[in-house]
């Protein structure tokens, strides 16, 4: 397989730099310097050291021995990234483009988030290197998600609320690229998913290569060969990518990326950008998009804030188009069963992004022998959706 | 030669620069869009840009994104916007038009079908804001072939992008006044003056400027060192402001004639 993206940041047909040119000299600045930081070993131990000492990584890769035999004779085994400091995998990506930004001699830095997993990760990696953090969050997300609002304050971040366009996850997005253009000079952008212009879809998967790294480390070790299928929720993508990207020429190794249906893919309610959308230009980058038929895109829509995206990271999009990763849509409902269960069977509560990826494997897993090893990326808690899980079911459990 | 190239030549055999409005097609509705670019015209306007509303619009500040978001109440598309062009010509425009739009309905329409339409529709010219010279290599050889003039956009920042990007253009080069979005401002990028004589020096065709211009002052100072200079922010907030007034039938004709005397004023 030809290593991607090429030199213009394109996997296959995906990716690119979709920008107006005054984002151009910034793009291209920022590439330069990560090229020039990913080359030099001392970069590399400064992340290392504070994914290490400050993020508690490496997580574990634990076996989930009742939710395997309560679905069959496969192994489960589930990558703890919900064990991270902030509780998901977006700290990761956040440390190390923070650790970006000093080196480029930036003192402000800049994110959009949707549920605020990711704004909290910003907020927290600025306060610990000491640089003025603004989140832009929709307006609707802030008022969802108040305690995550307040948790970016109490780090010291400011949040700004969004009230252009659906108020949401993408137009928090927009309005951190616009302010970044006015801005290029002190500020840097530290976008939270697999997404955007070249080169942050490269950079953000290089960043969260580390799960499917240590992944790889873990299940030699404890079953002595690879696992037959590695499991992840997709909503940008960037856990998925970062857990997928080390197993590529491992053909023996299944890959399945799991996004939102919502309602159902048949109503208009659901994220499932694989199955449901179409080529499109979006934030930057070509990639597949819920969009009309005019080339308007449409609000996605899902339980969990960080699958309630209408685009998809590009090499994803170029991993459908091979067919080296399938994606497969799971709905609110299917998700809330697989999160109950999770917590039954194993006293964990995931995040409802990750309960995608559980419910998938609820799906798979019956069908599967004890020769089956599954791996399953557990990528956040869900201690953040425990308010809106109440909501949703009224409180009362079956 | 297309109309826009022939305009800019009458221009500069008068020593005169061109205005150019931007306004969103659709804003507040079709009807009145054609007949707010007659006064336009009529108000001393040279070149129009005739903006497709689009639901993500990167490059524009909140009254460019508003106006977006009352004609897609409309439905209005790039084809919709095709039309009010051969519309407005029909009811008497002269200028050239200039359609600009995100990349992502182009896209969808297909460039094919897209490039046909443009061709039939009185298009001079277009502007992609979210296309850089990187990712417009196939749109600037179909625009050629077309007969219709790809705008490059650059920036104060662009540097030494600026020769590749001006030194194969056509019909005229687009100097983004300052780093940000669309929107009113007060004050340019340092060093402004500089960058557009930098421009100059790789290209010989006209050199407009846009981003944030809105007064009479400024219109009048960027025309001494431009050949065109563009205001769209300014003028979608003047439609803005008169939505009330063009949407009573009693007050339409004051809503209109408001419209027509702020871009007059601009050329005083």
């Amino acid at each position: 397989m030809t290593q991607v993206p090429d030199e213009n940041g394109r996997f296959g047909k995906f990716g690119g730099r979709f920008v107006p040119e005054t984002l151009m000299n910034a793009l291209l600045e920022l590439e330069e310097s990560y090229n020039q930081n990913a080359a030099d070993p001392s970069f590399q131990e400064e992340i290392d050291y504070l994914l290490k000492q400050y993020s508690g990584r490496e997580t574990p890769l634990y076996y989930a021995e009742r939710l395997s035999q309560h679905l069959g004779e496969a192994k489960i085994y589930l990558k703890r990234e919900d064990l991270n400091h902030t509780g998901a995998h977006k700290i990761n990506n956040a440390i190390a483009q923070g650790l970006l930004a000093k080196r480029m001699g930036k003192k402000k830095v800049i994110a959009e988030t949707g549920a605020g997993q990711h704004g909290v990760a910003t907020a927290t990696v600025a306060a610990l290197l000491g640089m003025e953090c603004k989140v832009f969050m929709g307006e609707e997300d802030t008022k969802r998600q108040a305690l995550n609002v307040f948790r970016m304050k109490l780090l010291g971040a400011e949040v700004i609320p969004v009230t252009s366009g659906s108020r949401t996850l993408k137009d928090a997005g927009n309005e951190a690229l616009r302010y970044w253009v006015s801005n290029v000079d002190d500020t840097f952008y530290i976008l939270g998913s697999a997404v955007g212009p070249h080169p942050y879809p490269m950079m953000v998967r290089n960043f969260q290569r580390v799960i499917g790294d240590e992944t790889r480390r873990q299940i030699l070790e404890a079953e002595g060969r690879l696992p037959n299928i590695l499991v992840a929720p997709v909503g940008g993508g960037s856990n998925a990518i970062g857990m997928f990207y080390p197993f590529i020429e491992d053909k023996e190794v299944a890959m399945v990326g799991v996004e939102a249906a919502g309602k159902g893919v048949d109503t208009d309610f659901h994220a499932a950008t694989m199955t449901k959308g179409t080529h499109g230009v979006f934030q930057g980058s070509m990639s597949y998009l819920l969009q009309d038929q005019h080339g308007q895109v449409i609000e996605a829509h899902s339980i969990s804030a960080g699958l309630d995206y209408p685009g998809v990271g590009p090499e994803h999009s170029y991993l459908k188009d091979i067919e080296r990763v399938k994606y497969v849509p799971i709905s609110d409902q299917e998700a809330l069963d697989a999160l109950q269960l999770l917590c039954r069977t194993e006293g964990i509560i995931p995040a409802l992004e990750s309960a995608h990826a559980v419910a998938e494997v609820i799906k798979i897993a019956p069908k599967l022998t004890k020769d089956d090893i599954i791996v399953i990326c557990l990528s956040g808690r869900g201690d953040k959706d425990v308010e809106s899980i109440m909501a949703y079911t009224g409180g009362v459990q079956s | 030669m297309n109309l826009m190239d022939q305009t800019f030549e009458v221009l500069k055999s008068q020593n005169r620069t061109a205005l150019m409005p931007f306004l969103t097609v659709g804003d507040p509705d079709i009807e009145t869009t054609v007949e707010i670019i007659v006064q336009l015209e009529a108000a001393g306007a040279d070149i129009i840009e005739l903006g497709v509303p689009y639901s993500d619009p990167l490059a524009d500040g909140p009254v460019i994104q508003r106006a977006s978001q009352r004609a897609l109440k409309h439905g209005v598309t790039i084809r919709t916007v095709m039309e009010t062009a051969v519309k407005a010509r029909e009811s008497g425009v002269t200028m050239p038009f200039i359609l600009f739009t995100y990349f992502n309905p182009v896209l969808q329409m297909g460039l094919d079908l897209f490039f046909k339409e443009v061709q039939t529709h009185e298009i001079s010219g277009l502007i992609i804001p979210d296309l850089p010279i990187e990712e417009s290599e196939d749109i600037r050889r179909r625009a050629d072939e077309a007969g219709v003039s790809f705008i490059p956009l650059v920036a104060p920042t662009s540097n030494e992008r600026i020769e590749k990007i001006v030194s194969n253009a056509s019909g005229f080069v687009y100097c983004v006044s300052s780093l940000g979005v669309t929107g009113e401002r007060s004050s340019f990028h340092q060093g402004v003056e500089e960058f557009i004589q930098t421009v100059k020096k790789y290209t010989n065709i006209p050199v407009a400027i846009g981003f944030g211009i809105s007064t009479q002052e400024q219109v009048a100072h960027f025309s001494q060192i431009c050949d065109g200079v563009v205001v769209g922010s300014a003028i979608v907030r003047e439609i803005e402001s008169v939505i009330p007034l063009l949407n009573d039938v009693s007050t339409r004709q004051e809503g209109l004639l408001q419209i027509r005397e702020f871009v007059a004023q601009l050329k005083a």
